[in-house]
């Protein structure tokens, strides 16, 4: 057989994968300074993140997830980056920060390591909340529609504009309501709202 | 050093038989068209007919019964798009015959096409299947009636190996009139298919299951049924399936099935025993498994478990780096998101079925691959539930 780079991922993704960074392994005795968790097992992934603090610094994050090969390496590649960050820059990382660094994924795939940072952000919230710095959380602007898809009420308001109708449509460009479909109801119903506001 | 490769995704394909690739390179230089009438066709042709003989002797049809195909897919497409002609004349259905049939653990060839059907107009009611993948008999009497125009079962299931009771189900659909057919693709070359003992209709399969080559297949229709062809332009096979004939693939098919006749009660006995084993092995080696498919009728090299807490990609990825190809009903690895379709019908649960992957052995597998395989898997269960948010019961 050919001994070229026939794998799925880039290198960086597959050294992730192969070992990953920063695992927690003795969840019980871990001092976490927050700690978030995002995504459920019907979805078919779910991830855990938590950090260490000192004087707004991340000095330490450590995760665990019941996920794909890029939900691993995304996580293990995020926990990196994040180590000596401020909490504050951590708390803007989006999936295409991490995606850059990974170099990049199948387009499919990207649906997992939004997890990463989605988990990272909560982690620390509740560290800002345990520390008096409620203010700094920011309030939600965006409502999570798809928690499967991780789809939001901006995203379906942007479909609209760009001319989606009907869920079918809707569905075709966000893939909202592709998993277990739960969201179906509130999607249409914000569907109807915005084609009106935007038509 | 040369990394190892075990191969246990037979379900998925199989490799060539020896015998069928030297018999691929002998026809590579029969390249007339079959349908011509010189003597370069009809030399063609005449192989091509007794290929047809054969496969019909093989599932106890007539050879006008057998209609070649590009495989499963068109096979199953053919047949269910039978019914949507009902209403263009000379196919007798009978009076109001819209119905059909399955159930939901089809291939995806079978749901998307009833799918498709049901956008035309057709009602298409899915059958439930009990936690073994078997099909609930009772559900069955209630949904059939005299609307039920065709009922399409799968013989074995391609994913957990469960095999249906088809001569059962083909009486119950013609107690009522209707016409009864089965994918039986993952069925021919693994146990003993014979359209007349099971008195089906039609039937499907392919070569490329059982050693014989891609892209070549077969639709057994019985004499006298309702048939509308798929594929139009040409008087091929009777004006059932126009197209020029894949003399290549036939002949390839032919050969596969000469070999697998002899072979298959041997290879079934060898990995009914490398089965076993590995099913034992895998419960003393590694907690909370569940096997999925039914106990007794199943396919002898079908293995299907899922691995509590444990996402089923990352563990084909880790077997893959170890040389060890499986399948998973994961979602992630099939692009589509969602976790398999038939272990949600037999009620495991989406942890479950994400969590699964599927070992299928085949005629090349030996015992020392076996051996390999569970040398390398309690190291890679171990490492997947090391990290999972949702496992948290031992691991070595």
């Amino acid at each position: 057989m050919s001994k070229q780079n026939t794998w799925l991922y880039t290198d960086t993704v597959k050294e992730h994968f192969i070992n990953p960074k920063n695992l927690l392994e003795d969840e019980e005795n871990y001092r976490e300074d927050g700690r978030g968790m995002v995504g459920n097992i019907k979805c078919g992934d779910q991830m855990l993140v938590v950090i260490k603090v000192e004087d707004n610094i991340i000095t330490d994050c450590k995760w665990k997830t019941y996920g794909c090969a890029s939900a691993i390496a995304s996580t293990s590649m995020l926990s990196e980056m994040v180590k000596g960050m401020s909490v504050d820059k951590a708390y803007t990382i989006t999936p295409e920060d991490i995606v850059r660094e990974l170099g990049s994924l199948p387009s499919h795939k990207i649906h997992c390591s939004v997890l990463g940072d989605r988990a990272l952000r909560k982690a620390v919230e509740d560290y800002f909340e345990r520390t008096g710095q409620v203010h700094k959380i920011k309030q939600e602007q965006v409502k999570v529609i798809c928690q499967c898809m991780n789809v939001t009420d901006k995203d379906i308001a942007e479909a609209v504009k760009k001319g989606d109708r009907t869920y079918e449509e809707l569905q075709f460009r966000t893939k909202l309501g592709t998993v277990c479909g739960q969201c179906k109801e509130q999607a249409e119903e914000l569907l109807h709202q915005y084609i009106h506001m935007y038509t | 050093m040369s990394k190892r490769q075990v191969y246990l995704d037979y379900n998925a394909t199989t490799p060539l038989h020896p015998e069928v690739k030297k018999a691929l390179h002998a026809a590579l230089d029969l390249y007339a068209n079959p349908s011509s009438m010189h003597e370069f066709g009809r030399s063609v042709r005449n192989r091509l007919e007794h290929v047809r003989q054969a496969i019909a002797d093989f599932i106890g049809a007539k050879p006008e019964e057998i209609i070649y195909t590009a495989g499963g897919s068109e096979s199953n497409n053919t047949v269910l798009k039978i019914i949507s002609c009902a209403r263009c004349g000379g196919l007798d259905f009978g009076q109001g015959r819209n119905e059909i049939i399955t159930t939901s653990i089809e291939h995806p060839s079978i749901i998307q096409t009833a799918q498709h059907l049901e956008s035309l107009g057709n009602t298409v009611h899915y059958l439930k299947v009990d936690k073994y993948g078997r099909v609930d008999v009772d559900h069955f009497l209630e949904l059939i009636s005299h609307r039920t125009a065709l009922v399409s079962i799968m013989y074995a299931n391609n994913e957990i190996g469960t095999v249906q009771d088809i001569k059962a189900l083909t009486e119950i659909a013609h107690r009522y009139g209707a016409f009864f057919h089965t994918d039986a693709v993952q069925a021919v070359g693994k146990i003993p298919v014979n359209v007349a003992e099971l008195d089906v209709d039609y039937l499907s399969f392919s070569a490329h299951k059982f050693y014989g080559p891609k892209g070549v297949g077969v639709l057994y229709v019985k004499k006298a049924k309702p048939y509308y062809a798929l594929l139009h332009g040409g008087h091929q096979e009777g004006g059932r399936r126009a197209g020029t004939m894949n003399s290549l693939g036939i002949m390839g098919m032919g050969r596969a099935v000469e070999l697998i006749r002899s072979e298959m009660e041997e290879i079934k006995q060898r990995l009914k025993n490398y089965k076993a084993k590995l099913r034992i092995e895998i419960s003393k080696q590694i907690p909370d498994v569940t096997f999925n498919g039914h106990p007794e009728y199943n396919l002898e090299n079908t293995l299907n478990v899922s691995f509590h807490g444990a996402e089923g990609e990352a563990i084909l990825l880790y077997l893959d780096l170890e040389g060890i190809a499986v399948s998973t009903g994961s979602a992630c690895s099939s692009g589509s998101l969602e976790p398999s379709h038939v272990l949600l019908a037999t009620g495991v649960g989406p942890e479950l079925a994400h969590g699964s992957i599927r070992f299928s052995l085949g005629r090349e597998t030996t015992e020392d691959e076996i051996d390999y395989v569970l040398d390398k898997l309690p190291a890679v269960i171990a490492k997947v539930r090391k990290m999972s948010t949702v496992y948290s019961g031992e691991c070595k």
